[in-house]
């Protein structure tokens, strides 16, 4: 991926993920998090992870905010009226925030690994590029496959607790 | 001026602050649920580039992207739970607001 590219989709998904931060619409907020959403699929797709990139696109850009959005419709939320600002929500915020990202910067200064350039990859004789669905795949049902069934029960667990939470009365 | 680990690793963190912080300071449950998805991402995009970047016999390190691909699927389950609680809160309070559901509060 040419650095110009990167930097292109690393700012679109920096820019929208303050802007779901600081929008006070909710319906603004969540398609901003849709573009910034995006954005990431960029980056993965720059770092030649096509599979991750179409799952992403998928399942947040498609699944999880048609979810967002249908809640706040069924909610009827509106921006929200100015309330007296609470301050120390706000230092405290962006200080751990702030301070979060200084003791990054100082860590990946002294992390030597992270400077030497993105390695190549070794490609077969003809192929164009890697053949990523069927590595992930291999490595998902070969290696993780106990772990694979689990998250299949797990969704299902999910599905039964929604279905009980959104009954009318919890008994 | 070629890209290194340090960038990814940078954005990964950028995002995971901008998530952070939105978490403390914004008082919307909704909002602050969506910053938990940003820092989800950023999870995820630090685990990417770290799988592309250590290759394993010329390939990337899939354990990671199989890894990704769970942490989504959980993600997913977690926003479908999440919503049916924030929805069954709402029938029985009428508001989204943190500060106005303080039954536990000390």
């Amino acid at each position: 991926m040419s650095p110009i590219l990167f930097y292109l989709f690393a700012a679109l998904t920096v820019v929208f993920a303050i802007a779901v931060v600081a929008n006070r619409n909710p319906v603004a907020s969540a398609l901003c998090l849709v573009v910034s959403f995006l954005g990431l699929a960029a980056l993965f797709v720059g770092l030649d992870a096509y599979f991750i990139a179409v799952v992403q696109v998928l399942v947040y850009a498609g699944a999880v905010m048609v979810l967002f959005l249908f809640i706040i419709m069924l909610l009827d939320l509106k921006a929200e009226n100015r309330r007296k600002p609470n301050l120390v929500a706000y230092a405290g915020g962006g200080l751990v925030a702030l301070a979060f990202l200084s003791q990054l910067w100082l860590v990946l200064q002294r992390f030597g690994p992270g400077h030497s350039p993105m390695p190549t990859i070794w490609l077969a004789e003809g192929q164009t590029s890697i053949d990523d669905v069927h590595n992930v795949g291999t490595t998902l049902f070969s290696v993780h496959n106990l772990p694979f069934q689990v998250i299949g029960v797990l969704i299902l667990v999910a599905t039964i607790g929604v279905v009980v939470l959104s009954k009318r009365e919890l008994k | 001026m070629t890209l290194t680990l340090n960038h990814y690793l940078f954005v990964s963190g950028l995002l995971f602050a901008i998530g952070l912080g939105g978490v403390m300071l914004r008082r919307n449950i909704i909002i602050i649920f969506m910053c938990l998805e940003l820092m989800l991402n950023a999870a995820n995009l630090s685990l990417v580039a770290f799988s592309r970047f250590n290759l394993v016999n010329g390939l990337p390190n899939y354990n990671a992207q199989v890894l990704v691909f769970f942490i989504i699927t959980v993600a997913a389950a977690e926003v479908a739970v999440g919503l049916a609680i924030i929805v069954a809160l709402y029938r029985a309070r009428q508001t989204t607001h943190v500060e106005d559901i303080n039954s536990l509060k000390f």
